[in-house]
């Protein structure tokens, strides 16, 4: 038999054990014991100090019947999502596609556009309220209203996705840019040949060749609206109509409150829904690849 | 190429491992300060620590000056942003507290020593306890009737207006609620919006409600029910929301959008009327029209209470049960139950008052002198809803339903049924 089995020299093992068993170590103690922690607590009842009491699904029950900041939290994630993704997402595509046409004083709009992403979330929320405070703000002040922007609950959450979206769009369109730059010339010719007119041009031809640059804005997407936290926190600390589940968690574990296992029960319903997103994303992903 | 991976790699790990390391060391920072240095002689019993919450410029300068004259030991003082002292207080309690940490009276005082986290101080108490009234050393008492609390300074609250519009416009202060709201018919009558009026912080319309529960069913009723003990959907309670209701159109409007600094600039600046505040309203006005501020306490609304009861909110200090020097730290305690000590910081803070009777009231401003008269003539005093009940229950449950409240007042009904629920779920 030619076949040599391949001997591992004791340092090759040192460096193996070393090299895997570190990753291992901390990809489970960072990551697996955390979220298994996590799903552990939500079944007990803990301040923190005290004993740990199991209360099985109880969390559960009251944050689905009896915690009404959780609907409302659960909706506005939703919504966070819907807006990036059906009104930010395409306009930054679309600003993308008008960048892309090489206008005059294109290099300007594109800084303008994206001057935003720069800025943390967290800045983005205090020129918000600079904007769209009822007695002080930009807003207010120039039109004459006397709405109360940040504080009514039925329209806080749409000013402050507003303000969320206008970085998104910055952030979309450089990536789309980028994408757009990379798309041989000469397909948009030989449409043009075909005669094909601009937007069959883009729609059957440009778009579909940005399919990879599509996948990483959604995942961003995705993403963007599942950890949204800072903006909220700055504006009102996620109360009133802004509630966020990643606001929910911290003001219950992390604030005074230390209502962990509360808390956790929550984060496991967002890390429920990240499941679905990704898991939806892989297997799509290992679709492709067999 | 492929031999230098595996020292990228371990660089890769170091620079990992310095990364997880660094929330290690961020917690140990924080402004570590000697407060007195070059007083070491003469101090015998070592060293002290203080966790601080005074992170704002007035009350960081008092409690500095405040220790300048403590010669018995050395201090130090680890001050922290104010808001991050209190969110992390459980943990900080638990890790590696300092020996002496600023904290407040009343339940969530209790709540802390139930859980074993401070020392029992009665032995000062012995010491000081003739320098306090008793309703300052029940607000120090833990539920095992030793005390674990040093009360500093507290403010009450009250309805603050300003003496020059009152007078030009020749208003009176109201004395029962149908008065209140005659005098706020009036003032809208004026052009004024009648009363002030924030809740963007969640906490200010906290102060609302303990002064009309109080006025309507009394102390022991609304000291009952923060504990969890009274159902909300008690009549009782639902009274307090229906007075409440009536006077919401004579509130600012707008006001979950509003921080209580704005509130109390509209009223420096005369288009309010009267609010409904602690004494650190006066913060939000220029030092010349300080003078110009006066109050009234909330007018009676239920004759068998009058006005006996008000909210005025006791901060003070404690002593951790990890503390390493306790002698030390208890003999800081002593210091700073001194009235002299305790008169440095109401100088430096026209906001607060001395909790010590033996505390000198002849340097105080007027408005100082009014609050003394007014806390001397209340028979209870409340800590603040945030205070006076467990920490989960304010504020993941009281400041969501009040902005509630605030946001869509006539559902009084709906929201009474679910803090009741929600209240079950946390007092179990």
């Amino acid at each position: 038999m030619a076949v040599k089995t391949r001997r591992y020299s004791a340092r090759d093992v040192t460096i193996l054990v070393i090299g895997l068993g570190v990753a291992i170590v901390v990809n489970v103690g960072l990551i697996w014991g955390p979220t298994l922690a996590s799903v552990g607590l939500s079944g007990t009842d803990w301040n923190g100090i005290g004993p740990i009491e199991w209360i099985g699904g109880e969390n559960y029950a009251d944050l689905a019947g009896e915690y009404p900041p959780f609907w409302s939290a659960v909706r506005n994630n939703v919504l966070w999502l819907g807006f990036l993704g059906l009104i930010a997402t395409p306009f930054g595509l679309f600003c993308a596609v008008l960048l892309d046409r090489r206008l005059r004083l294109s290099r300007v709009y594109q800084s303008a556009l994206y001057m935003p992403v720069v800025l943390s979330l967290a800045v983005v929320g205090f020129i918000a309220q600079l904007v769209y405070s009822s007695d002080y703000g930009v807003l207010n002040a120039v039109t004459g209203l006397t709405v109360d922007w940040l504080g009514d609950r039925s329209i806080n959450i749409w000013v402050v996705m507003v303000a969320a979206g206008w970085r998104h769009v910055g952030y979309v369109m450089i990536i789309y840019l980028a994408g757009l730059k990379a798309v041989d010339p000469a397909l948009k010719e030989a449409a043009a040949i075909d005669g094909a007119s601009e937007s069959q041009t883009f729609f059957r031809v440009v778009f579909p060749t940005l399919r990879p640059i599509n996948v990483i804005v959604l995942v961003i997407t995705v993403i963007e609206a599942l950890r949204a936290f800072d903006i909220v926190y700055a504006i009102n600390r996620g109360r009133n109509g802004l509630e966020l589940l990643s606001v929910l968690v911290t003001e219950n574990i992390v604030g005074e409150a230390s209502r962990i296992g509360f808390g956790s029960a929550i984060a496991v319903i967002l890390l429920a829904i990240s499941l679905g997103f990704i898991v939806t994303y892989l297997s799509q992903l290992f679709r492709e690849e067999r | 190429m492929n031999q230098r991976m595996p020292i990228s790699r371990r660089n890769l790990l170091l620079g990992a491992a310095a990364t997880f390391g660094v929330p290690a060391v961020l917690a140990g920072c924080g402004s570590d300060q000697p407060a007195t240095p070059g007083k070491a002689s003469g101090n015998s019993l070592g060293t002290v620590t203080i966790g601080s919450n005074a992170s704002d410029e007035v009350p960081k300068k008092s409690l500095a000056s405040v220790l300048e004259s403590f010669t018995s030991a050395q201090v130090k003082i680890n001050t922290v942003d104010h808001n991050t002292f209190q969110e992390n207080i459980n943990r900080y309690l638990r890790g590696t507290p300092e020996d002496v940490f600023t904290w407040f009276a009343g339940y969530r005082m209790q709540f802390f020593a139930e859980q074993g986290l401070a020392t029992d101080i009665s032995d000062v108490w012995r010491e000081i306890g003739g320098d306090y009234t008793p309703a300052f050393k029940a607000a120090s008492t833990g539920s095992d009737g030793k005390q674990y609390f040093v009360p500093f300074t507290y403010y009450p609250w009250a309805v603050f207006y300003r003496k020059s519009l009152w007078a030009e416009k020749g208003y009176e202060p109201p004395a029962t609620l149908d008065e209140f709201t005659a005098l706020a018919r009036k003032m809208k009558a004026d052009g004024l919006i009648p009363v002030a009026f924030a809740d963007k912080d969640g906490w200010p319309a906290m102060g609302t409600f303990d002064i009309i529960n109080m006025r309507t069913n009394g102390y022991d009723f609304h000291i009952s029910l923060m504990a969890g003990k009274e159902s909300w959907t008690d009549p009782r309670v639902r009274q307090v929301f229906d007075t409440w209701r009536g006077l919401m159109e004579f509130h600012q409007p707008a006001a979950l959008g509003r921080t209580w600094q704005e509130a109390a600039q509209s009223l420096q600046q005369k288009k309010t009327g009267m609010y409904l505040l602690g004494m650190f309203v006066a913060q939000q006005f220029p030092e010349s029209e300080r003078d110009d501020i006066d109050f009234f306490t909330f007018p009676e609304i239920n004759p068998a209470y009058g006005t006996d009861s008000i909210d005025a909110p006791i901060d003070g200090y404690m002593i951790s049960a990890k503390a390493k020097n306790v002698e030390g730290a208890k003999a800081l305690l002593k210091h700073l139950a001194q009235g002299a000590s305790q008169n440095i910081a109401t100088k430096l803070d026209p906001g607060t008052l001395a909790a010590s009777s033996k505390a000198d009231t002849s340097g105080y401003s007027a408005l100082q002198k009014r609050g003394a008269e007014l806390v001397s003539k209340a028979s209870h005093i409340a800590q603040f809803l945030d205070r006076d009940t467990r920490p989960d229950f304010a504020s993941t449950v009281m400041i969501p339903s009040l902005q509630s409240f605030v946001g869509a007042p006539n559902e009084i009904d709906s929201l009474l049924a679910g803090i009741e629920k929600q209240k079950a779920n946390i007092f179990r």
